[in-house]
């Protein structure tokens, strides 16, 4: 590999992962934020 | 709406310190366009230790105060940590093999005090997994949080302790902070990258923050249904009639 083949594969890895892990938190959050107002609606219905 | 606008501008920071990094910083005269891969490589590993330098403060107080909002805390601050851990090896991977003709050496103190640190993180969020007690869980894991702490400063200063085949520090040299060894236009870089990616770390450990204290909250109302269930099954159970004697 060149050169630039390691700089595209660490610069493709880490900025990639970051994103990746980014999107995995807000997804993650956005199903905790839906189960967390569901549970809320089950109680009021109580 | 404040944590969203910083997610942009932490993009936005990232684009520009990448783009400045790999197309308008010159390439190095002896390691060519490889030593490019010191931007994200140093700003990851920095970033790493930042992170568990959180989650040891953090563990440390809750010890203290027994907060759960601190235990959420720490426990962001490990999980982003094992991320920006995992980026700092597979940059000083990609860096290592054009430069030392090696992706990876046992031997080298760096290398192998990082990897344990790695190691050492993803045992602690295994550990938070062993037990369903907010309470327990917090203590056990601010422990384990500040033992595996004491490797943050063996990983940084094992290039000065012990002979291998990473080069010294780049960041924390009192003796080259005036008169950095690199040309000024690398220093500069580095440091727009790691101010963009302190703004990403900000943002995610916020974020992983904010996901901790929602999924207590959830795991609380779960316990809470459980109890409420039982305490209903008791009461409609029919009584048992003692036999007579």
């Amino acid at each position: 590999m060149t050169d630039a083949g390691f700089v595209i594969a660490a610069y493709g890895v880490i900025l990639g992962g970051i994103g990746l892990y980014a999107a995995m938190l807000a997804r993650r959050l956005r199903s905790a934020r839906d189960a967390s107002r569901h549970g809320d609606e089950v109680d009021a219905e109580r | 709406m404040k944590t969203r606008i910083l997610g942009f501008v932490a993009l936005a920071a990232v684009i520009g310190a990448a783009v400045n990094g790999l197309f308008v910083v010159p390439a190095d005269l002896n390691q060519g366009d490889a030593q490019r891969i010191m931007y994200v490589h140093v700003a990851s590993a920095w970033l790493a230790y930042s992170s568990f330098g959180v989650t040891a403060l953090a563990g440390l107080a809750y010890l203290i105060r027994r907060d759960l909002r601190l235990d959420a805390l720490a426990l962001a601050g490990a999980e982003v940590g094992v991320m920006f851990t995992a980026f700092a090896i597979w940059g000083g991977m990609m860096w290592g093999k054009p430069v030392w003709g090696v992706y990876w050496q046992w031997e080298d103190p760096r290398l192998t005090t990082t990897a344990l640190l790695l190691a050492l993180y993803i045992g602690y969020l295994l550990l938070r997994r062993l037990t369903d007690d907010p309470a327990r869980r917090a203590a056990r894991a601010a422990v384990v949080g500040l033992i595996a702490a004491v490797d943050i400063p063996i990983v940084h200063f094992s290039v000065i302790w012990w002979r291998g085949l990473h080069q010294g520090p780049t960041i924390g040299d009192p003796s080259r902070i005036l008169n950095p060894s690199a040309p000024l236009q690398f220093v500069l870089a580095l440091l727009a990258m790691l101010a963009a990616f302190t703004l990403v770390w900000v943002y995610l450990l916020i974020r992983r923050y904010q996901l901790a204290r929602l999924e207590w909250q959830l795991e609380e109302d779960a316990r809470r249904g459980r109890v409420r269930a039982a305490q209903q099954a008791a009461v409609s159970r029919p009584a048992v009639e003692e036999p007579a004697r």
